[in-house]
């Protein structure tokens, strides 16, 4: 390692306007959090990007592998810092770029001379250094257009500035910067991927997870916060709200015939998600719908379910396949969680044939004759509410 | 008593053993299991790998439990060699290593793949000329030992990995159940690919051991069944036997008892040079926890018979071998002169030697020299 700081380059954020403050303060506050435990690591943020310095390489370095899952992060590079004089940059070049193999590699010297008072001009720098860096590693080839390693350095008062990596970011928008949403967690493939398709587009989630205990186990409540924790590896905490949904399903499954049930079963989530939304001041309610996956996913259904309230449902797997949808857990790690084999709430009284096309009229006129609203209010008051990322002491640290 | 056997095995630590009781209480289900009790102890165990990989510099690298050294010994060269088959049929190893490889590579003879072993010089090290002269392209698999149990020769692991990794496409597994805890050991760098440990030799529990390796390698399984440890070991884990092996590393690593070793180890090469009829088998590379001796004309057993009289542990140059009435196969190799074989002990230090025992050991030294005069004259 020979890297005294990073370099990152904004995203989207850098295309906004008067806004953009308030995007890049986010962004901060997120990197903040996500690198709390480092804490040598300072972040220096500018109108167009933003530095990372510390004297410890190692969390650095601990700090650079944790920027690819942070969104509102375009690209950065790791950049080594020496004196502003010609014999430690060249010295310093071999360096950087006797990391990598360069066999083969086409190669390009790219100099900034933000210090005018620097003896040598930028061509002479340019040709100084690349003849230096060439001698050393025979197997390179110059190319202006475009060269797989490009050296760039730049010339301050303060010193040298030298990088020759770009790493992709995670893009998207800082977490936050787009508002609150109530993400409803199953437990399966799809809303985990929804929550964070969400969370690149800069929305922060508390979630909500209905659960019937005794007929669903500690561990589907225990795989629901570990995704969660997952989700909130993506640049902000995740709040699950658990509600507590026995009865209401027990009181469905004895009053409502079995082919509305499914509908009217979601209708009462809705109606629950919509009161603890407001309570958590949340703007909208995302799901992890799928067009056409599931009886309840039909647009008559979507249509019937979503009949219990006008607040937005966004629904960001719409259009999406499933195999598009698995390939996308599997990117983000929330794949193996998710296949876990726990019952979850919906799957428990499932009936074996749900209608695919549910007339509103009938669901609404099955369920007049329970008044539901004294249970959905006793859920919500009753709902425990989990932190993630949970604390790391935990119950083994005695043990080892 | 004073025990100075570490190297056959070592008293396991009171905070080990507590917390193996400890966890056998609370974690006792099957990891495999689908209930909340299972779950936990999936997760014990998962937390006790991921520190031992942490410890060794892979945290991606993968670990399979295994029941100690001799397991884990035979699972690296018998499943490499088959997992790695289609690459080649020429192995390497050294004529010094433990019995759990050696008949191993003895076993993988006779199912047709070719063995090369490296000889040592009278120090007990092999040669690295020669381990280059006899990498092939078609080797997959070399196996050397970090510290010989016997004698204590540490051989030049870093350079062998250097030498392997450039050229050739073999990979190095290296048996450090001697030098873990007292040498280097980890999976960065210029290091083996692969490396067995033994709990109980740092004062951990007997049958806990593992296989550590580097990312993307995997051995072919020799234990077949349930397909626990990700298909490559099965049989029930362990979540106690894992955290017990996973605490005795933590703390093997949170010790330093080398500079102590290191001084113990010069000042009884010295004190023994002063006698004739004794001899150190003490290499220049030489581990700072083994030492080992040999008398004169004398069976090694009678020693370990008179030291034992008085208070004191030893042992002959291996445990394993020392039911044997023949010099063992290290003792031949390092080619010790004819009176010098049948007499050879090994001390071997522990973190709870003290000084003050160090003292006793040369007293007693002493009056048994003492005693093989009288005897001979």
């Amino acid at each position: 390692m020979h890297w005294t700081e990073v370099l990152i380059r904004y995203g989207e954020i850098s295309l906004k306007g008067r806004n953009r403050k308030k995007f890049v303060d986010r962004l901060r506050a997120n990197m903040k959090q996500a690198f709390r435990d480092l804490t040598t690591v300072k972040i220096k943020a500018e109108r167009d990007r933003m530095f990372l310095t510390s004297d410890n390489e190692t969390e650095l370095q601990q700090a650079m592998e944790k920027l690819p899952s942070i969104f509102g992060i375009h690209s950065f590079s790791p950049i080594a810092k020496c004196e502003a004089d010609l014999e430690a940059i060249k010295e310093k070049a071999i360096q950087i770029i006797g990391d990598d193999e360069t066999e083969g590699k086409t190669f390009k010297v790219e100099i900034k001379r933000t210090d005018k008072s620097f003896p040598l001009v930028t061509g002479e720098l340019q040709q100084a250094i690349g003849a230096h860096v060439l001698t050393h590693f025979p197997g390179l080839i110059v190319q202006m257009k475009k060269p797989e390693i490009l050296l760039h350095v730049e010339i301050r008062e303060e010193g040298a500035f030298l990088t020759s990596k770009v790493f992709k970011g995670a893009g998207g928008m800082p977490v936050g910067s787009n508002g609150h949403s109530l993400l409803m967690l199953s437990g399966g493939i799809d809303s985990p991927v929804a929550g964070y398709l969400m969370m690149k587009r800069g929305v922060s989630l508390d979630a909500i997870h209905f659960a019937s205990p005794p007929f669903t186990s500690d561990q589907a409540q225990e795989k629901v916060l570990d995704l969660a924790e997952r989700l909130s590896s993506f640049g902000a905490a995740v709040r699950v709200h658990v509600i507590p949904f026995t009865e209401i399903q027990q009181t469905i499954a004895a009053q409502v015939p079995n082919n509305v049930s499914m509908t009217t079963t979601r209708r009462l989530m809705l109606r629950i998600a919509d009161l603890v939304r407001t309570e958590e001041n949340a703007l909208a309610i995302v799901t992890g719908e799928s067009l056409g996956q599931v009886a309840s996913q039909t647009l008559e259904s979507l249509t019937a379910i979503n009949e219990v309230t006008s607040t937005p449902i966004l629904r960001p797997l719409i259009s999406t396949d499933k195999l598009d949808i698995i390939k996308i857990a599997e990117e983000i790690g929330t794949y193996d969680i998710s296949i876990r084999p726990y019952e979850d709430c919906c799957t428990i009284f499932s009936p074996s044939n749900p209608k695919t096309k549910p007339k509103l009229e009938k669901v609404v006129y099955y369920e007049g004759f329970t008044d539901f609203e004294p249970m959905i209010q006793e859920a919500v008051r009753n709902r425990v509410t989990y932190e993630t990322p949970r604390s790391a002491t935990d119950k083994f640290d005695d043990l080892l | 008593m004073i025990y100075f056997d570490n190297s056959a095995t070592t008293q396991p630590e009171e905070q080990i053993l507590d917390s193996f009781v400890e966890a056998n209480r609370r974690f006792f289900a099957n990891p495999a299991s689908l209930h909340k009790a299972g779950k936990e102890a999936e997760k014990l165990l998962e937390r006790s790998r991921q520190q031992i990989l942490s410890i060794l510099g892979v945290p991606e690298g993968e670990l399979i439990f295994t029941s100690g050294g001799t397991e884990a010994n035979n699972l690296a060269v018998i499943g490499f060699a088959h997992a790695l088959r289609h690459r080649g049929n020429h192995l390497i190893t050294t004529v010094v290593e433990h019995p759990s490889i050696l008949q191993a590579f003895a076993y993988l003879e006779g199912q047709g793949f070719e063995v090369d072993y490296l000889s040592v010089d009278r120090e007990g090290v092999i040669s690295i000329s020669e381990l280059e002269t006899k990498l092939r392209k078609d080797t997959i698999l070399v196996s050397i030992m970090h510290v010989n149990n016997e004698i204590g020769t540490v051989q030049p692991i870093e350079k062998c990995a250097k030498i392997i990794h450039s050229n050739s496409r073999a990979v190095l597994h290296s048996d450090t159940v001697q030098s873990f805890g007292k040498l280097p050991v980890s999976l960065q760098g210029d290091s083996p690919d692969i490396i067995t440990i033994s709990g109980h030799k740092i004062h951990g529990l007997k049958g806990t051991g593992l296989l550590a390796m580097k990312k993307g390698l995997r051995p072919q399984p020799i234990l077949l069944g349930g397909g626990q440890e990700g298909g490559l070991r099965s049989g029930t884990a362990s979540a106690p036997n894992a955290v017990a092996l996973a605490k005795a590393i933590r703390l093997t690593e949170s010790g330093n008892d080398g500079k102590r070793f290191r001084d113990w180890r010069k000042r009884l090469i010295a004190f023994c040079g002063q006698f004739e009829n004794v001899t150190v088998l003490a290499p220049e590379q030489g581990a700072p926890h083994i030492i080992s001796l040999s008398f004169h004309s004398i069976k090694g057993e009678v020693a370990v018979n008179f030291f034992q009289e008085n208070g004191i542990i030893i042992s002959t140059s291996s445990a394993c071998s020392s039911k044997s009435k023949q010099a063992s196969h290290v003792i031949e190799a390092i080619q010790l002169p004819e009176k010098w074989k049948s007499g050879v002990i090994r001390i071997s230090f522990g973190k709870n030697n003290k000084e003050e025992e160090i003292t006793q050991l040369e007293q007693t030294l002493v009056r048994f020299i003492e005693l093989l005069k009288r005897g001979q004259e």
